[in-house]
């Protein structure tokens, strides 16, 4: 009855594996492969490379994928840029600034992303009687990620900036340094550091919401990758198909991927540094 | 030498109060620092010196009393702060070196943008008083890479590239490993042989004794007795002096 400690741990660890195993199994040989690999890898959307053929790549990528990088990068340093304004504002020795960012911040990330996207996209022309930013509507939308992505931003800045040691601003206040100098120079570049980890992630989670531009609704090339993916599970060589779906994922996860490492990387190194 | 030229001592603090909330730090200081003095200041922990030093360049509000530092009034609101602080040459106990700019840059930013030098002519100046600090060739390190001793002593060459009047010390050895104090207390010997106005916040008596002109002991609030160094040390007057000095000593 009484195995040996280390018997026992090789006994369970064989168990785990063949349950892991039996399962694999089981779903493996239950599926129906021909028709999976119909409908979510028709070889006129994966293609062969082998041969020359790249399938709808070329059209998912040089209109999916740069047009989902272009919204997301402008969404970022838009919402970076407002995200450091507000982060200042609620560190701001004015009550009546401290105050609207906090009011901001609240709001926007009490909101649904999707929801403020489309009265964005639906709003701005009405507001602004027919003008909208550039782009058009989809310009309209990308405003909404910019309004939501600097409330979330600003919060990880305010935190940045408050990990700067005071010593750091009275240090370069005793040289002389301005108030808005010491900023600058001495505070914002040491809060950066400190931030960017977060900020990566937040760079992430933009790429992923700019699929929710989805619900706008575009001019053919200024689709983004969800959206071209949706389209071409109606019309193109994999119609029909879900093709399309999967090839997004493989390009999304392309993109997110090498930048969660980096972020988990990035915050090992500051972690040792400390 | 200058202590002739001009009359108005370096340093004038009068009647000088700072609470923090109920916390009664400063209550009535007065003394003066003159051109080419040395002062140090001691007292027990939580006595007031870190407020009263940082009064001076006014890193801490006063509440009331009057500071003049070169015949300027710091608490006039039409001073010019900035241009004030940038006469006074403050260090501080943890160095507070930007860690993100190598030893040159630390020693030449505030040149530039506040003094508006030129970046050759800033570089110049700090590679003469980083000669001064012993720490000459070593421009290009990073804080992190050096030792305690050798950060406090970029953090006095990057005050002195200022070319200030007087110096502020706030405890600058005590944040060290005991082998390294030396070296601090050299360069501000140095400082101080070389006529510096110095007013220095250390439980180093020893430096109080060799370098000061004068000794100002702190307690509660208030400057409970000051005088010549040597005399104060040996033979103070006030009982809480002789308490302090007995378990410091
Ligand atoms: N920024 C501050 N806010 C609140 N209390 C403070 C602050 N700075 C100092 N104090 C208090 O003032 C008193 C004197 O502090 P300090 O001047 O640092 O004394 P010392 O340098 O002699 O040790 C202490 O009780 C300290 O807690
Ligand atoms: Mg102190």
């Amino acid at each position: 009855m009484a195995l040996k400690r280390s018997t026992r741990r090789i006994l369970s660890r064989t168990v785990l594996y063949a349950v892991l195993l039996g399962v694999l199994l089981l779903v493996g040989l239950s599926a129906d492969w021909a028709t999976i690999r119909a409908n979510f890898f028709a070889p006129a959307g994966i293609g062969n490379p082998f041969v020359g053929d790249w399938g709808t790549w070329p059209d998912l990528i040089t209109v999916g994928v740069k047009n989902s990088l272009i919204y997301t990068v402008v969404a970022f340093g838009a919402g970076l840029v407002l995200g450091v304004v507000l982060a200042l504002m609620r560190l701001s020795p004015v009550a009546a600034y401290r105050w609207l960012a906090t009011a901001y911040i609240e709001f926007f990330r009490g909101l649904p992303v999707l929801l403020v996207v489309l009265v964005m996209a639906f709003g701005i022309p009405i507001a602004f009687n027919g003008w909208t930013p550039p782009g058009g509507t989809v310009g309209a939308g990308v405003v909404g990620l910019i309004l939501v992505a600097a409330a979330y931003m600003a919060e990880t800045i305010r935190a940045g900036i408050q990990a700067v040691p005071k010593g750091q601003t009275e240090a370069a206040r005793s040289l002389g340094m301005s108030a808005g100098r010491t900023t600058t120079t001495v505070v914002l570049p040491q809060a950066f550091r400190i931030v960017i980890p977060p900020l990566t992630n937040e760079f992430v989670l933009l790429i992923k919401d700019t699929a929710l531009l989805f619900v706008i609704g575009f001019a053919a090339d200024q689709r983004e990758l969800t959206t071209i993916a949706r389209d071409f599970m109606a019309s193109s060589a994999t119609a029909g198909t879900a093709t399309s779906l999967i090839q997004a994922s493989i390009l999304y996860l392309i993109i997110t991927l090498p930048l969660t490492r980096l972020v988990s990387w990035l915050e090992r190194k500051q972690q040792k540094a400390r | 030498m200058n202590a002739s030229a001009s009359a108005a001592p370096a340093i004038q603090i009068r009647d000088l109060h700072k609470s923090f909330g109920s916390n009664r730090v400063l209550t009535g200081i007065d003394f003066h620092v003159d051109h080419g003095e040395v002062v140090c200041v001691i007292g027990p922990s939580g006595s007031g010196k870190s407020t009263l030093l940082r009064c001076v360049n006014r890193l801490e509000e006063p509440d009331s009393g009057q500071i003049v530092v070169e015949g300027i009034d710091i608490c006039d609101p039409e001073t010019d702060l900035d241009a004030v602080r940038s006469r006074i040459g403050m260090v501080f106990q943890q160095f507070n070196l930007f860690p993100h700019m190598n030893v040159l840059r630390n020693l030449t930013v505030a040149q530039q943008k506040v003094k508006g030098r030129s970046k050759k002519e800033a570089t110049e100046i700090a590679r003469a008083n980083l000669d001064k600090v012993g720490l000459g060739g070593r421009e290009n390190v990073y804080p992190a890479h050096l030792s305690g001793g050798q950060q406090q002593r970029v953090a006095i060459a990057r005050a002195l590239s200022m070319d200030p009047d007087m110096m502020l010390f706030d405890e600058p050895t005590s944040a060290l490993d005991p082998e390294l104090v030396g070296d601090v207390l050299e360069v501000m010997k140095t400082l101080a042989s070389e006529g510096m106005t110095m007013m220095v916040v250390t439980h180093e008596m020893g430096f109080a004794r060799e370098v000061g002109d004068k000794l100002v002991f702190m307690d509660g609030g208030v400057i409970v007795e000051e005088g010549d160094p040597r005399e104060v040390l040996s033979n103070p007057q006030h009982e809480r002096t002789q308490a302090f000095l007995s378990k410091v000593l």
